[in-house]
């Protein structure tokens, strides 16, 4: 993929932070509204599809940073399970939602009836979001990044030359 | 209360917590990587004896995800389970004992079998426990919805595992074809399960056998179920991908995914039994599942004979054992509503299938070893292309006779065992069907001789003279499966006093399955 014309670039530089900070909004308020982790995460993930559609994908590679994506995979899987795990350590049961109701963190009561929504609230529900949000952000970019890797031009070796393209232009 | 209340869901959450950290423990070494792997699964066979100790003293376990207590399936005062829950009775603790050391053996015998400069190693692993996540999975749960997440977790992890060796197109060919067949018939479970979700509003299993009213949604929903879990467990006329998944997946993952097959065989008997039972019509589910064992084990067994790929061979014959336990348990159900009849041979019956789940899993996943020993010296499964092995390789010759003998019901053996309890019980349900298995049983040994000749035996060619016998962790996991192998033919009376006689006990008694999770009180 070659990038494409600059006002292109310079369009999807600006856009893209939307797309980002939309997708944050969507998993951090999935306990409140509409969404979660999966579907901000996938939000998210978008945005670098918008980088690698622009720039190219080497270039979108090296603004990601590609080599910090399975880290990021599993750190996010390993906060959901842990979390999980954190109800069993306490000797009730596994994946108990041991942080509502208790104050502190996340841990607002809820008062009975209708409310505008409490974004203090819900316990781990929440930070099992964040985590599933960075593990499918992560996990789609690693796809889309394995799309690009399947292209005809970078299979045959074309796609070097975009890199060398974009470096004069910039 | 101890730790131990919580060793159902360690079961499932050790080796899912391993899974998740491995590309991390990657970047420290890969001793530690693999070892952590392994101890995660050694962890979960420890784990299901425990649980197993547990449900011999004080009957079916169950694990209440979130609720304040783990053993309080009406929580709150609610009249139907809402909280998603493991239920554990004989018979899936006796699915997860033998998944479980069919699992761990695979990742031990993988640490030299697959080797660092193949590359991927870490999703190798990561995908590998999550199989065995989902397979656990499968055989612990209680409850309709999670058997599907678990049932897709096992096979998108395998569609992986299969595809693993990319260099060989033909993997390629057979992880897109088991994906495609895996998918359709994963979309029919959850059509059925969204029809029972319809007609009963719980997804708990033994909620909707308690209120199964027979209709036309449930027989949609029973006729769906029973395709695509036989499609799954590889049951001719839908075992078009067994040959292609099990013939080009690295031979751990095969053994392996061979109890992940079984697990789909699980969830078989888990529905005609436990959810629909006798308010179906069970002469209907019992002959079906006759019919689908008959044909299996004779399609299955023909279509061996001719094989010249050794894997595909063993793949062949891995449909032709599922028939027998499709048989046994077919004839269990075809008489569940008559108690006279069950107590004679009916029973027996089931014994003898359920017995012959956890023997197949073990020889046959002993012979797929075996093969992939082969592999790993000569890179090659052309039967043609072998020969006098014994002089080089004696470990996985021995293994390899332990395992033939086995899978052609040869005493001292475990598949002798479970094939006489078979033949015996069937007889009485109707002679002819117990000629058929015999029959079957004998191409088999036929079919192997052919490929121990060929392989093993005669003098060495020249593509052979620099074989040596394989890595140490190699011998090891093919040691674990054949000691298995002849301690459960030497003694199989306490196998099926304590294993397999009260799985079938637990299998045939659904109020007892409906009772452990909403007890007397409705």
């Amino acid at each position: 993929m070659k990038p494409m014309s600059k006002i292109v670039r310079t369009v999807a530089a600006s856009i893209g932070w939307f797309v980002f900070v939309f997708g944050i909004y969507v998993i951090v308020h999935g306990h409140l509204t509409p969404g979660g982790g999966f579907q901000g995460g996938a939000v998210m993930a978008t945005g670098v599809a918008l980088l690698i559609v622009a720039y190219g994908g080497w270039g979108a590679e090296r603004c990601v940073g590609k080599e910090r994506l399975p880290v990021f995979e599993s750190a996010g899987l390993l906060t959901f399970i842990i979390l999980a795990f954190g109800g069993a350590c306490l000797g009730i049961t596994f994946f108990f939602n041991f942080l509502a109701n208790k104050g502190g963190l996340f841990g607002d009561k809820l008062p009975l009836g209708i409310n505008p929504g409490i974004f203090n609230s819900a316990g781990v529900i929440p930070l099992m979001n964040m985590g599933v949000g960075m593990e499918v952000l992560a996990g789609i970019s690693l796809i889309l990044f394995a799309m690009f890797y399947g292209t005809k031009r970078v299979r045959e070796g074309r796609c070097l030359v975009d890199n060398e393209e974009k470096e004069e232009d910039v | 209360m101890s730790w131990t209340e919580h060793a159902p869901i360690l079961i499932i959450a050790a080796p899912l917590l391993v899974s998740f950290a491995i590309p991390l423990l990657e970047k420290i070494d890969y001793r530690v990587r693999n070892a952590a792997a392994v101890l995660s699964l050694a962890f979960s066979v420890w784990m299901v004896l425990i649980v197993l100790h547990k449900i011999w003293g004080s009957g079916p376990v169950v694990y209440v995800f979130g609720a304040k207590s783990a053993f309080l399936p009406l929580p709150s005062g609610f009249k139907f389970p809402v909280r998603i829950m493991l239920e554990i009775d004989n018979m899936s603790a006796f699915m997860a004992l033998s998944g479980s050391i069919a699992a761990m053996v695979g990742v031990i015998y993988s640490w030299a079998f697959v080797r660092e400069e193949e590359g991927g190693l870490g999703k190798y692993y990561s995908l590998f426990l999550l199989m065995a996540v989902g397979m656990l999975g499968m055989e612990l749960t209680g409850d309709a919805f999670n058997f599907f997440v678990f049932l897709e977790i096992a096979s998108i992890a395998s569609f992986g595992l299969i595809a693993y060796r990319r260099e060989d197109p033909a993997s390629i060919e057979a992880s897109f074809k088991y994906m495609i067949v895996s998918t359709i018939g994963a979309i029919f479970v959850l059509v059925a399960i969204g029809f029972l979700y319809g007609r009963y509003d719980a997804l708990n299993m033994a909620y909707i056998a308690k209120h199964m009213r027979i209709g036309i949604v449930e027989r949609i929903a029973f006729v769906l179920l029973m395709v695509s879990l036989a499609m799954k467990a590889g049951a001719v006329p839908m075992h078009m991908w067994v040959s292609d998944a099990y013939g080009r997946a690295p031979a751990a993952v095969t053994a392996t995914l061979v109890s992940v097959s079984q697990a789909s065989l699980y969830g078989l008997f888990r529905v005609m039994f436990s959810m629909f039972g006798v308010t179906m019509n069970n002469h209907f589910g019992g002959w079906m599942l006759i019919i689908f064992g008959l044909l299996s084990m004779f399609i299955g067994v023909t279509m061996a004979i001719v094989q010249k790929d050794i894997k595909r061979l063993m793949a062949y014959h891995a449909i032709s054992q599922t028939g027998y336990m499709l048989l046994g348990v077919g004839v269990g159900l075809a008489v569940l509503d008559n108690p006279v009849a069950l107590r004679s041979y009916g029973l027996a019956a089931m014994t003898g299938g359920i017995f012959h789940i956890m023997n197949h899993a073990m020889y046959k996943g002993l012979l797929f070893l075996t093969a992939g020993a082969i592999f790993y010296r000569l890179r090659t499964f052309n039967l043609n292309e072998m020969g006098g092995l014994a002089r080089k390789m004696k470990y996985t010759t021995i293994y390899f006779i332990i395992g033939a003998a086995a899978i052609a019901g040869l005493p001292p053996f475990n598949g002798f065992a479970s094939k006489l309890m078979i033949y015996e019980s069937v007889y009485k349900f109707n002679p002819l069907l117990s000629v058929v298995a015999m029959v079957v049983s004998i191409l088999t040994l036929a079919s192997f001789v052919k490929v121990f000749h060929s392989a093993f035996l005669g003098p060495e060619i020249s593509k052979t003279r620099d074989v040596r016998e394989v890595p140490k962790s190699m011998v090891i996991g093919m040691g674990i499966m054949a000691v298995i192998c002849i301690l459960f033919g030497l003694f199989p009376g306490m196998v099926v006093k304590y294993l397999a006689g009260p799985a079938a006990v637990s299998l045939a008694n659904q109020t007892g399955y409906i009772s452990s999770v909403i007890g007397g009180g409705m």
